[in-house]
């Protein structure tokens, strides 16, 4: 506990403690201090000079925002002086520029106005002064009005400091100053990714949002608390509501995980949620098309399509496809009508398809299968280990805390990804492995660890098992002898090693580079391994972090949409836990087999096996590895209903199509990459009869005959933690300000950051050796090209919610197929060409870019776009254990259209 | 016979190049090059003496020509091969030019202290051998091989030496502090951003003896423990970037810089960075920012350098001239230095003198020594018979000191009491034509184009000081202009971030203070009593003195004159354009 001392304010003593500025103390006893520049946990600039105070011992006016305070100051904070002072700041910037309130968007949430207001300054000192600078609106988001911009800085710092984009600084000098991008030239054409921390950073109405004109005021609007549709991050979100339309989202601030801060698809991808095309109506198939339907009729359908399937080929006959996408309520009920109404296993999500490797090694290794830190802890890291994710652009908003780790607290960064991404700008060592090579380069980082004796013998000693067979096994894995395979310096690969090893603390962050493979679940074990032999676990800064893709994956798990586990990964197979959940359900008994995953579904469905399914909020025909056969195994069951927000590709294909609510029209909770489970509120009433997804499940349910009871969010959650002892303690009051940790065991406890802190949850964490094994598919003569796929910054999964947003269209409307120029030569390309790009499994059309990331040899797809769905190519051969497809490397051929 | 054109960065600034080629081309044209060799020397021979400019000096006679221009060389280089005299107008000193520093007779030299420049001139500046010869490197290597840090910071703290930047902070203070600071890495740092208008002491220092200023930083390095050192030199001073380049190699060749100097396991490794023009950057924090790759700009302080500078590191930032004088402090003591100067001022101080002084040049005087002396004995006085008005100090952040204040003692104390600052050194004279108005204005156009933009009163409110001096000027100023101008300055030095912004209303309240009345002759007599400001001139012919040549008619560029012979001119007072052409070219003084 630092020394208290104390300071006079106003006449009033006030202790305050070493290290707190002048602004901490005020701030802290209620004392107003105006400011603008100042940006909270942020270094003090001291542009603004507004927030000046009289310090009557030294005789001179001092700013508050950065002058720490000392013992015995006198200090006056609105003082005869400080009032003139801040009179005159005022002045000067209200006559600087264009300040006319009127006119402006950001009239009642503008500081300058508030302070100008609070000191009453009209701005008529001197004449107003024209601005030398042009308004720029010449990209679909954000609007630039110079004539606004009092120059205070908060843009650039919310760029450089909070988001670390680097995009925009400030140009010129003195009063000719200007916020500038690249150069000065517009933001579309700068490194801008168009995030807006500087809109919801700037003071006046010099940044706002595009459309800000034709929208409600900030203050005739309603602001709802809710949690980002979007990626695992799981962004707390502010949505401005009136006239039960979205008009703005803002960051909430001093907030976990992002404390304030978005990516460009949370702050400017809402459009879908009112978008025409959204389903206002249920449809059911008839002569070839659909027509719109009233519930009762299509539930009816629905009932007698599932019940012919059980009757005629039994409950094994029928599959369900839950949301990563819903809330876990919904899915908490989707996996309960599944068990109890329909009487099958066969339930699974799209968990399937990114992180069931990530289950099934890490619950292996450690016993758990989540993030082990939080992602606040990333900045504590000395040290970064990044594979197979591409951050900046899957993740945004995590990938600032990487960022800033790296830039203010000096961590060292290690990127291994065979792109060029994002990250690599700021990696200190950058390692460019073959596809499919990862068990390879690992097991090879952990010999060098073994060998030169940098590994952790006590907590190898105390923690953990097996570590004889690990070193065992990894004889042979020598820098020099994987090179040929990994294609990695066997220097570089040492220094990675010993950066690793050598670090007080170390997090690993891997995402789908990792687990998209066939040998997925042993790619994760290794990184397991790896972390585990240098100690880097149980505590801050360290860990083995798999980044789930979706807003709700990691709850969509936690739920039991999982064919072998109930709610809190509760083992299917074990009679007692069965015995336990058909009581706590009513049910006499449950069904004893594990169920099919997802992605077995889809080829029983075409063996016959399978001949019915409940697609909820998924995009299979996008988004699963191979989709013509995908395609086909849908239109060959009996019976297909699709419960979403769009007429998606899958939809299309469905006997009855059921409309659901977006996360804005419904309460709920979404539980994050780091596990916090956090808030949905709904903001909007749905549009047409459209229902949340555990609504039409609770009426199919009572179709069914069961008894149900038609109850609010909060009652859902509050029998999720009767039957999930994870969720013990979670309970809605409790997670209004923010969200809690799950392992959350009571009401009493606080929630879990950091896993495996004293103890690993199966104990022991258990070493399991890996050997390493080529993708399924290798290229050869036919198909001489590696394909890889993944996401795009601008866009998300299908594009079902992306691509109903103008804004990130513009920006990314393009399909493109990312190439290295080498690779362009060799087939004799244009950057722009149209070109085919086929695999063993179809081919699709699209157009070439070249790219700085690109590797020599592959291609990169994005599979966001169904007219150029990467996944017609993909592999669908799965890893043995966790059923994950390899989506990350397959062989194909090009050629150019014409 | 040879005759060598002095053609440093000064002289070339005022046509030596220009004379020096003129000269070659004429030797070779009358066909003399057997008997006359041209050579041109550079700034390491500079006598410093900038009035003399462009000049020569003919070997082996020992004749220094003066104002040398180009059209003078057909009958300068017949003159020497006819072994006639020289032109009379064009000597000055039949002595040897190199004997100069040490006479002390001359009203110029008489009164100067050379300390820091004590090398100026005397050795070659690329000649780490030369700089040897003159004891140069036995102060560090007794700092590192034979005095502890707290030794050096000792003999500093008797030496009494102030920063020479400007401010005048006891060097011994911030090198404490800068040993006292817990971290593994420091930084050492010489502020060489020199940007003042009129000033230019520490070019002639990096220029003429940059080994001292390597030194300097080894000394300093080796008291605070610090292993890497910086020269943040402006872009502008491309031959004192080259000099220094050459002497740190020069140094790292003699082990003297780099690894385990002289064998005593201590390193300092230093390099230059090239400033890229702004002004600000001459401030302590925004040259740091700057040499870390970002944009100059100033952030508040605390914390001081000393704790969290140069890359959030400990950091010791002095300037060229104070570097300059650290190693004869340590060879000779720090009581020999303290042993010059005043009670709280001590050693020397190097000025820029220039403006309207006959002498203008670079000179170094004891502290203590008064401006009187400065200006009319070593400068010579305010040529053209005219009167002197003020001297400006320290620059766009300094101010203007009238002939009441002209016995003040040159020290830090005295003139921040007639309020200017010593500030780095310039020290430009004016003489009763300068308009003080115009002189504010000057500066203020200056610091407004400097600020760098961060803070709200530098920025914007410099642009109004300006605009309100600019309305005076042009006579639409109004009575309460004056009171804007001071309560505005007010603000601006009250809440302004860094010291170039606190200070910038120094020029413009210091001659508002001392000159009151003209400012108000601009705003209620709409005069100028300097006749300098354009707007509120009105030219008149006075028919009772006008000679009727048509001089005015003749060079009027707007042709508003009507002349005839044998007639008054007549000036359309509606259409001049105040352009003084006429003024200038009457003879008799008729036009007012």
């Amino acid at each position: 506990m630092p020394e208290q001392q104390t300071l006079t304010m106003n006449k009033q003593s006030l202790v305050f403690q070493e290290g707190e500025t002048i602004l901490d103390v005020a701030r802290r006893n209620g004392v107003f201090i105006p400011t603008i520049c100042h940006m909270e946990g942020l270094t003090p600039s001291g542009a603004c000079r507004l927030c000046v105070v009289e310090d009557e011992s030294a005789g001179k006016l001092v700013t508050a925002c950065s002058t720490p305070a000392r013992r015995n100051m006198a200090l006056q904070t609105e003082s005869k002086r400080v009032v003139s002072s801040r009179r005159n700041t005022l002045e000067l910037l209200l006559t600087s520029g264009n300040h006319d309130c009127l006119l402006c968007p950001a009239n009642g949430e503008c500081t300058l106005q508030d302070l100008a207001f609070r000191y009453q300054v009209a701005g008529t000192s001197y004449p107003r002064q024209v601005q030398p600078y042009n308004l720029e609106a010449v990209n679909p988001l954000i609007i630039r009005d110079f004539s606004k911009c009092i120059l205070c800085g908060r843009c650039v710092r919310a760029c450089q400091e909070v988001q670390v984009n680097n995009a925009i600084s400030i140009g010129y000098r003195g009063k000719a100053g200007k916020i500038v991008a690249a150069g000065d030239r517009p933001l579309k054409d700068s490194d801008c990714v168009f995030c807006g921390e500087c809109v919801q950073a700037c003071p006046t109405g010099a940044l706002v949002p595009k459309d800000a004109r034709f929208r409600p005021r900030t203050w005739q609007t309603e602001q709802v608390r809710t949690t980002c549709p979007y990626c695992g991050v799981g962004c707390q979100m502010f949505l401005h509501v009136r006239d039960n339309e979205i008009h703005r989202v803002t960051g909430v601030e001093h907030a976990p995980p992002n404390e304030g801060s978005l990516c460009v698809k949370g702050r400017f991808g809402f459009e879908f949620v009112s978008s025409p095309e959204r389903l206002k109506t249920p449809l059911i198939k008839e002569n070839g098309g659909l027509r719109e339907a009233s519930w009762d009729e299509a539930l009816d359908v629905c009932v007698s399509g599932f019940k012919t399937a059980i009757d005629r080929h039994g409950p094994e006959s029928v599959g369900v496809v839950s949301s990563a996408r819903a809330t876990n309520e919904e899915n908490y009920l989707i996996q309960k009508f599944t068990r109890t109404v329909l009487g099958t296993n066969n339930i699974d999500h799209c968990a399937r398809l990114c992180h069931s490797s990530t289950v099934s090694g890490l619950g292996q290794v450690f016993g758990s299968g989540a993030m082990t830190n939080s992602i606040a802890d990333i900045e504590k890291a000395e040290v970064i280990l990044v594979t197979g994710s591409n951050t900046t652009e899957s993740h945004p908003v995590l990938s600032i805390r990487v960022k800033r780790a790296v830039t203010q607290r000096g961590a060292r960064l290690i990127v291994v990804d065979p792109r060029r991404i994002p990250l690599v700008d700021f990696a200190h060592v950058w390692l460019r492995q073959n596809l499919g090579s990862d068990i390879a380069w690992i097991n090879a980082m952990m010999q060098v660890i073994i060998e030169e004796g940098l590994l952790d013998q006590d907590f190898i000693d105390r923690r953990s098992m097996g570590f004889e067979e690990l070193k065992e096994a990894l004889s042979g894995y020598t820098p020099e002898a994987v090179q040929a395979f990994t294609g990695i310096e066997p220097e570089d690969l040492r220094t990675a090693a010993r950066l690793y090893a050598g670090a007080g603390a170390a997090n690993i962050l891997y995402a789908m580079g990792i687990t998209q493979h066939v040998c997925g679940t042993d790619n994760v074990k290794s990184l397991a391994n790896l972390a585990m032999l240098c100690g880097h676990i149980g505590r801050e800064g360290g860990g083995v972090n798999p980044l789930r893709g979706q807003n709700n994956v990691q709850g969509a798990c936690d739920m039991g949409a999982l064919p072998n586990l109930y709610p809190g990964y509760q083992q299917v197979s074990d009679p007692a836990i069965r015995d336990k959940m058909a009581g706590a359900w009513g049910v006499d008994s449950l069904p004893e087999e594990q169920g099919l995953t997802a992605t077995e579904m889809f080829p029983r469905a075409l063996q016959g096996d399978l001949r019915t399914m409940y697609i909820v909020g998924e995009n299979p025909v996008l988004s699963d590895a191979d989709s013509t056969h995908v395609r086909q195994a849908l239109e060959g069951l009996d019976f297909l209903a699709v419960q979403d927000i769009f007429l998606t590709e899958t939809a299309r294909y469905a006997d009855v199509v059921l409309p659901a609510c977006t996360f804005a029209e419904k309460e709920g909770t979404f539980t994050n990459t780091e596990r916090r489970v956090q808030r949905v509120r709904k903001a909007l009433e749905p549009p047409g009869s459209s229902l949340p997804d555990s609504e039409i499940v609770i009426r199919l349910a009572k179709r069914f005959g069961s008894s149900w009871s038609c109850r609010d969010s909060s009652d859902i959650m509050a029998e999720v933690a009767s039957l999930t002892p994870q969720y013990g303690g979670i309970e809605y009051c409790r997670l209004e300000e923010e969200g809690l940790h799950w392992p959350c065991w009571d009401l009493q406890h606080p929630g879990t950051p950091i896993l495996h802190c004293d103890e690993f949850a199966c104990g022991l964490g258990r070493f399991q050796p890996v050997q390493s094994s080529p993708p399924a598919e290798v290229i050869d003569e036919d198909y001489p090209l590696w394909l890889t796929t993944g996401r795009v910054l601008y866009q998300y999964h299908t594009g079902t919610m992306t691509r109903k947003s103008r804004g990130l269209n513009a920006l990314s409307r393009e399909r493109l197929v990312e190439i290295a120029p080498e690779d362009a030569g060799t087939y004799g390309l244009e950057d722009g060409d149209e070109v085919i790009v086929s695999s063993r499994r179809g081919s699709i059309q699209a157009r070439v870019g070249f790219s700085r990331a690109a590797v020599p040899g592959t291609v990169f797809i994005p599979f966001h776009y169904a007219e150029a769905a990467a996944n017609v190519l993909t592999n669908p051969r799965t890893d043995p254990v966790s059923g994950i497809p390899e989506f990350k490397a397959c062989a194909v051929q090009l050629a150019r259209v014409g | 016979m040879r005759v060598k054109v002095f053609n440093g960065e000064g002289c070339r600034a005022k046509g030596s190049d220009e004379v020096y080629r003129a000269l070659t081309a004429e030797v070779r044209s009358q066909g003399v090059q057997d008997r006359i060799e041209v050579i041109e020397v550079g700034e390491e021979h500079c006598p410093g003496y900038c009035t003399l400019s462009p000049s020569l000096l003919v070997e082996p006679s020992g004749m220094i020509y003066q104002d040398v221009q180009v059209r003078d060389a057909p009958g300068l280089v017949q003159n020497l091969v006819e072994q006639q005299e020289p032109l009379s107008k064009k000597i000055y000193s039949p002595r040897k030019l190199e004997e100069i520093p040490e006479e002390q007779e001359t009203d110029f030299f008489g009164p100067q202290l050379f300390w820091t420049l004590r090398n100026r001139g005397r050795i070659d500046p690329e000649s780490i051998e030369e700089y040897i010869a003159m004891d140069g490197y036995q102060g560090a290597a007794e700092a590192i091989l034979e005095m502890e840090p707290e030794e050096i910071i000792e003999e500093v703290k008797v030496s009494a030496i102030r920063g020479r930047g400007g401010a005048g902070f006891p060097a011994h203070i911030k090198w404490k502090a800068g040993a006292g600071a817990r971290s593994d890495i420091k930084y050492v740092v010489c502020n060489a951003d020199e940007g003042d208008p009129g000033a230019f002491m520490d070019r002639s220092i990096l220029e003429g003896d940059p080994h001292s200023v390597l030194e300097g930083m080894i000394i300093a390095a080796r008291a605070i423990g610090s292993h890497h050192g910086y020269i943040y030199c402006r872009t502008e001073y491309p031959l004192a970037v080259r000099r220094l380049s050459i002497a740190i190699d020069q140094a790292m060749g003699y082990g003297l810089l780099g690894e385990n100097i002289l064998g005593s396991g201590f390193d300092f490794h230093l390099q230059i960075y090239q400033g890229a023009g702004a002004f600000v950057c001459g401030e302590g924090t925004a040259l740091q920012h700057s040499i870390e790759g970002k944009r100059g700009m100033p952030r508040p302080k605390p914390p001081r350098s000393t704790d969290k500078g140069l890359f959030n590191r400990p950091t010791v930032l002095n300037n060229v001239e104070t570097f300059a004088n650290i190693p004869q402090i340590i060879v000779k003591g720090g009581k020999w230095y303290s042993g010059v100067g005043t009670e709280k001022s001590k050693g020397t101080k190097v000025f820029a003198l220039s403006g309207d002084v006959r002498n203008i040049g670079l000179v170094e005087v004891p502290m203590g020594t008064s401006l009187r002396t400065i200006i009319f004995d070593i400068g010579g006085g305010i040529p053209d018979k005219k009167k002197f008005k003020a001297v400006q100090l320290g620059g766009p952040s300094g101010g203007c000191i009238p002939e009441d204040y002209l016995d003040l003692p040159v020290d830090f104390e005295a003139i921040s009491q007639a309020n200017a600052i010593m500030g780095s050194g310039g020290m430009i004279v004016m003489d009763e034509s300068t308009c003080m108005v115009d002189m504010a204005h000057y500066f203020m156009d200056f610091i407004q184009d400097e600020s760098c933009g961060k803070c709200t009163p530098c920025r914007e409110g410099t642009k109004r000081l300006l605009d309100i001096l600019t309305r005076i000027k042009e006579g639409q100023g109004e009575e309460a202009d004056l009171d804007r101008l001071e309560s505005l300055s007010a603000y601006i030095t009250d809440t302004s971030l860094c010291g170039l912004g606190q200070s910038a209303p120094t020029p413009v309240l210091s001659a508002l203070r001392s000159f009151r009345k003209e400012f108000e002759a601009h705003i209620i007599d709409k005069q100028c009593p300097a006749k300098k400001c354009p707007a509120l001139l009105h030219f008149e012919v006075d028919p009772e003195k006008c000679a009727s040549c048509g001089q005015c008619y003749r060079h009027c560029p707007a042709k508003v004159i009507s002349w005839q012979k044998k007639e008054s001119a007549e000036i359309d007072k509606e259409k001049c354009i105040q352009c003084l052409t006429c003024y200038e070219k009457c003879r008799f003084e008729a036009i007012e």
